[in-house]
């Protein structure tokens, strides 16, 4: 899956990124244009000037008062469009990473389920923040210092060619070394950064997982054996940085090297031009020796902006590989948005399987009516959750098909379907947020009043009135200080309020108190009168109430019908019964 | 600020050498560098003066030696810097991981993890950064300027003044924009995290987020996070961009007047042009070195603040100490004992536990039972210190639980929480977190009495299977029973059940607790539970209630004696008949 990314490619995909903002670009352009004329202009004035002072009582002072005064005046327009350029430069920047970090999310919310079950989210965690940070920097540099960079060495290039091409050619045959040299660096850094990226992102995982649920780790003291593997990992870590950022810091001194030899020949080339008299004045040689400088600096700055655009386009190729998965199958061209639902299901011939070499569902086949109950029975992990992924389409049946209404459900676009359904699962999660947006997320309109009709339905609203601030508590990450119960209660209130037609309950008052878990009971059955649910059931009254009771095994649906029936089959669900409630 | 930096540079210790070497190269580079306009000047006052093309020659060929020893001493200097900077943060990261570990679960309330997350990547990353970059350029930088400065007055006193008075000027501006920035990068950290968070809770609850087709609102709300970023990214951006215009405006304003005076002195004969000219390169030397010095500080900013962060969780220290040698258990005493024990957690205004007492001696089964929110976890949380009582006593096997070492106390007492958390690698791994030098044989074992072992049979590894992060691979009664098989295979006398057989059917529930009751070791076992099933075959159940013990007894007496326990009864027994 993580094919090698040619950086190239990369770098067109940024581009493509960059194109949103092609009249900032452009007006950038043209202001990095005119500062680095006015830059390179201003050190011409200063050589007239130079030139005006010859000696002793022989300097001409108001010709050079005044070609100072033109200099100042050229100096402070520089400033001036240097700042609007780079006010304009960051904002493109970070726009361009903001962009992706939206479309990474957008892209993140449409990945089907099986690639968020199979990547550790610590993984694409680092994609997202610490990768798009490193990229953004990566471009500001490159914004700020490429275009000038390459347009103050064609401007010094013109002017050194004007003031003497000789030397101007003297300069220009040693350049390419300067160029060589970067980008035999760059081309070698690339590598050294990305191995400092995968180790990173390893490194990352395993603090989000450690981190993540650091009361375990304590529980049984293992900070330790943790430690330890994380200090193997971090010595690898410094390893591959001290490489990547030893060698991309080659670039700096070897081109500065180049330069300082190009400077070193212009002063003797120079030098020589002006003792044979070739038209040239020490005030030109001045001008040309700040220009050779000024000429070669971009070439160390373009260098050392390659070595951060590798980097750069490292960190790009990784989100973009998140860019790139394809999202769910899309629906079907003429998928049709369900309004209502009566809650007939139909489910034929489908099969099922994570893995093509562990099959799970074959060749099963049933039949929901409108308001029916279904009831889910079965060992601890025998592929519950597998049944509703189908049902909510949150992976595809291999084979076979699941009609609602005689539509089958791969017709129906995933919104739609999904909007009839409500869950309640027995992992419960809370986004980061009040108390209200996390009930509220269903139905985004409900009024106030409603949501307390649907907490007290569900008897959450007695614990959220003693919140400090009620529905507008904020509750942190993963519900932070509510209890498992109080949890699980304000999972149920959000699906009270959507009042859905058809319901999927996975154990779902597992954690609360059976107190409260009756009364609960209660107002579901009030909600689900004459509609259709599904009920991962370990409580008895459920199982007797069922129209239908599936007994499921290591993922196979093996056994079907209501509870009198399965008992004269005298099968699997049987001995379940009877051991379960014999007590 | 400085206290920052004292608390963060002990990691530099180990490198004190590469600290002091690499900016010391660099040092000698800059010098060679300083030496450059003097043998220009020498060219244009001797070489061209007297028409001597061998000295210009002999000059020229000093300047190329001059640049490749400086290339020598340069890259000497970046591999220290990088050696140093790398080894830096690599211990850094090493002691903040080590120091995370040692919080307790009153902190980790507190600071979230997300923020432990941030601190310990991209924070770090940023210190790294500015390390680097402070060994090569920041003792450079101001030698350059300083030097520059001082090769100007070994030139011409005089003219050497308008640099004296142009460096302090430069010193301000930078200064008061890197002061200006400081809490701007703040800002944009902060938003940072926010949309951290938001990513990290995306991915772990993306299927009810598309159960209730949130995805769009979702997306849209990060866009708005995004976008506030972007506001704060641009805000600090601002004034940080003004510092590249400024000292340009300032050198340029600064080279005008050498100019200028440099014209009157020159006009009465008191020094060269060539001196002139010389006087002139070297302000464009401090130019280029100050436009450095300002993308370091922009660097360095960012850095403090970053490392700012850190010292605050270097700065938060664990609520629960242990002693380093610790008390020896005595078995023959009560295994665990509560007398008056009261518990608030930090930052509530309500007491969570008030008044518990009671007794419990080795081998018993002790069931705790109450509705949600009533203590009963928080109850059992305090055995194993996790958190410490606020007032009261709790003894095991005769010494205050606050007498034992964290190794002893870890030996004593063995936890299976509510959350089944599992970690990746294989399962044996997971199982080892309990005792690392159990060999296979015990771990079939616990897992047999877990109730786990169709899952380890199921796999076609058998124990040898991994698990992914989080055991996402396992559904949550799997984890359940593989969680309390960890614990199991700590054999510890206190063996403690929070509510961990919620995601089990009651057939496995029951045949776990008849498992249980048959370990060879005899634990005193607390089961904590909502339902009466689970405790009613318990020697002692403690019946919970707004954080106080009700009533206790056995199943029988307390159908007798409590009402609240009937209550629970009858709301489970009952109900099957409806």
């Amino acid at each position: 899956m993580s094919r090698q990314k040619a950086p190239s490619g990369t770098l067109k995909k940024v581009l493509g990124f960059i194109s949103d903002y092609k009249l900032s670009v452009i007006f950038s352009l043209i202001l990095a244009a005119l500062s680095v004329a006015l830059t390179l202009y201003i050190p011409l004035l200063f050589g007239d000037a130079i030139d005006l002072i010859i000696g002793k009582g022989n300097a001409d002072i108001p010709g050079i008062i005044k070609i100072l005064l033109k200099a100042g005046a050229l100096a402070f327009v520089c400033a001036v469009l240097t700042w609007i350029m780079n006010t304009l430069n960051n904002k493109i920047t970070y726009s361009v990473v903001m962009d992706i970090r939206n479309r990474a999310y957008t892209k993140i919310n449409s990945l089907p389920l099986s690639y968020i079950d199979s990547h550790p989210a610590g993984d694409t965690v680092s994609r997202m923040i610490s990768d798009a940070d490193q990229f953004s920097e990566g471009l500001l540099m490159g914004f700020t210092q490429f275009f000038s960079g390459i347009l103050t060495i064609a401007g010094t290039l013109i002017l050194m060619l004007m003031l003497d091409w000789k030397i101007a050619l003297v300069v220009a045959a040693l350049t390419p070394v300067s160029l060589f040299v970067a980008k035999f660096v760059a081309k070698h850094t690339y590598e050294f950064f990305r191995e400092q990226s995968s180790v990173r992102a390893e490194q990352t995982a395993l603090i989000n997982e450690i981190t993540g649920n650091l009361k375990t780790v304590r529980a049984f003291s293992k900070e330790k054996d943790s430690l330890d593997k994380f200090g193997e990992i971090n010595e690898r870590l410094r390893k591959a940085s001290l490489k990547a950022i030893f060698y991309s810091s080659i670039t700096n001194p070897s081109t500065r090297f180049v330069n300082a030899i190009v400077y070193a020949a212009v002063a003797f080339s120079g030098a020589a031009a002006v003792l044979s008299g070739g038209g040239i004045t020490v005030g030109i040689l001045t001008c040309l020796l700040s220009y050779a400088n000024q000429y070669t600096k971009p070439f160390n700055e373009i260098s050392g902006v390659a070595a951060e655009l590798q980097n750069a386009l490292a960190c790009a190729a990784r989100v973009i590989e998140i860019l790139e998965e394809s999202p769910e199958k899309p629906h079907k061209e003429n998928a049709v948005i369900k309004t209502e639902t009566k809650g007939n299901i139909e489910i034929k011939n489908i099969s099922f399987s994570y893995t093509p070499e562990q099959r799970l569902i074959e060749d099963f086949s049933l039949s929901v009516k409108s308001g029916q109950k279904i009831a889910i029975v079965g060992p601890t992990g025998c592929g519950k959750t597998t049944f509703i992924n189908l049902l909510m389409r949150f992976y595809d049946v291999k084979s076979g098909s699941i009609e609602i209404d005689g539509t089958d459900i791969r017709d129906i676009t995933r919104q739609s379907l999904r909007s009839h359904y409500g869950m309640v699962l027995q992992e419960t999660w809370l986004m980061p947020g009040t108390v209200r947006d996390n009930i509220k997320m269903g139905k985004p309109e409900a009024t106030d009043e409603e949501i307390i009709r649907a907490a007290k339905l569900s008897h959450s609203y007695s614990f959220i009135k003693r919140l400090p601030e009620g529905l507008d508590t904020v509750i942190g990450e993963d519900g932070g200080s509510l209890s498992q119960g109080q949890k699980q209660l304000l999972c149920i209130t959000r699906v009270m309020l959507c009042d859905p037609d058809i319901l999927i309950l996975d154990e779902a008052t597992s954690s609360i108190d059976t107190r409260t878990e009756i009364r609960v009971q209660k107002a579901f059955n009030a909600l689900m009168q004459g509609k259709t649910s599904f009920l991962v059931a370990h409580r008895l009254s459920t199982i007797l109430e069922a129209d239908k009771i599936l007994y499921m095994e290591k993922g196979r649906i093996l056994e079907t019908g209501t509870h009198k029936e399965l008992l004269s089959l005298n099968g699997r669900y049987a001995a379940l019964f009877k051991s379960q409630f014999s007590e | 600020m400085v206290i920052i930096l004292k608390k963060l540079l002990i990691y530099l210790k180990k490198y004190t050498l590469e600290t002091v070497l690499a900016p010391l190269f660099k040092m000698f580079e800059a010098t060679l560098e300083l030496f450059v306009p003097l043998v220009v000047k020498r060219i244009i006052d001797t070489g061209i003066a007297n028409n001597d093309l061998t000295y210009i020659l002999k000059m020229c060929v000093l300047l190329a030696f001059l640049a490749f020893v400086g290339l020598a001493f340069s890259i000497t200097a970046q591999y220290f810097s990088a050696r140093a900077a790398v080894g830096f943060s690599s211990s850094l990261r090493y002691s903040l991981f080590s120091h995370i570990g040692t919080l307790t679960h009153s902190e980790i309330d507190t600071l979230g993890t997300s923020k432990l997350i941030t601190r310990m990547t991209s924070d770090i990353n940023q210190v790294q950064n500015g390390i680097n970059l402070t060994l090569r350029l920041l003792l450079r930088s101001p030698f350059v300027v300083f030097g520059a400065m001082i090769m100007a007055f070994t030139v011409d006193k005089s003219s050497a003044l308008t640099f004296a008075g142009t460096i302090p000027v430069l010193s301000l501006v930078v200064f008061a924009i890197m002061l200006g920035t400081v809490p701007l990068y703040k800002a944009v950290q902060k938003h940072l995290d926010s949309i951290l968070l938001k990513t990290r809770s995306t991915l772990s609850g993306v299927r009810v987020l598309r159960a209730f087709s949130a995805e769009k609102r979702d997306i849209a709300d990060f866009t708005e996070k995004n976008q506030l970023l972007l506001s704060a990214q641009q805000k600090a951006a601002r004034i940080s961009a003004l510092l590249n215009p400024l000292t340009y405006v300032i050198i340029n304003a600064a080279v005008i007047i050498l100019i200028y005076t440099g014209a009157i002195r020159v006009e009465a004969g008191i020094i060269s042009q060539g001196a002139v000219v010389a006087l002139y390169n070297y302000m464009s030397q401090i130019l280029v070195e100050l436009i450095k010095l300002a993308n370091l500080i922009i660097t360095i900013t960012k850095s403090f603040a970053s490392a700012r962060r850190i010292t605050e969780i270097f700065d938060t220290s664990p609520s629960v100490t242990f002693p380093e040698k610790g008390a020896e258990p005595d078995l023959s005493k009560p295994a665990v004992t509560f007398t008056d024990v009261s518990f608030t957690y930090k930052n509530a205004g309500e007491r969570s536990l008030s008044g518990i007492s009671f007794t419990a001696e080795k081998g018993e089964k002790i069931g705790i039972i109450g509705s949600t929110g009533s203590g009963k976890s928080t109850l059992i949380n305090l055995i194993p210190r996790f958190y410490d009582a606020s007032s009261g006593k709790i003894e095991l096997f005769g010494h205050d639980i606050s007498d034992y070492s964290r190794e002893t106390l870890n030996m004593l007492v063995a936890t299976v929480a509510q959350k089944a958390v599992l970690f990746s690698g294989t399962i044996r791994e997971n199982l080892l977190w309990g005792n690392k030098n159990a060999d296979d044989e015990l771990l079939l074992s616990a897992v047999k009495t877990a109730q786990a072992e169709d899952i380890i049979k199921a796999k076609e590894n058998g124990l040898g299977e991994m698990l992914t992060e989080g055991g996402k691979n396992l559904s949550g009664g799997q984890k359940q029973r593989l969680t309390i098989a960890r614990a199991l295979v700590k054999k510890a006398p206190v063996l403690i059940l929070d509510d961990s057989a919620s995601a089990l059917d009651l057939a496995t529930d029951l045949k776990l607790r008849r498992a249980i009751n048959e370990l060879d070791f005899h634990p005193l076992v607390f089961i904590v539970s909502q339902r009466t099933s689970s405790v009613m075959g318990c020697d002692k159940i403690l019946v919970m209630e707004d954080g106080e013990i009700e009533a206790v007894g056995t199943h029988s007496e307390l159908l007798e004696t409590s009402e609240v326990y009937r209550e629970i009864y009858m709301s489970q027994n009952g109900g099957a008949n409806e």
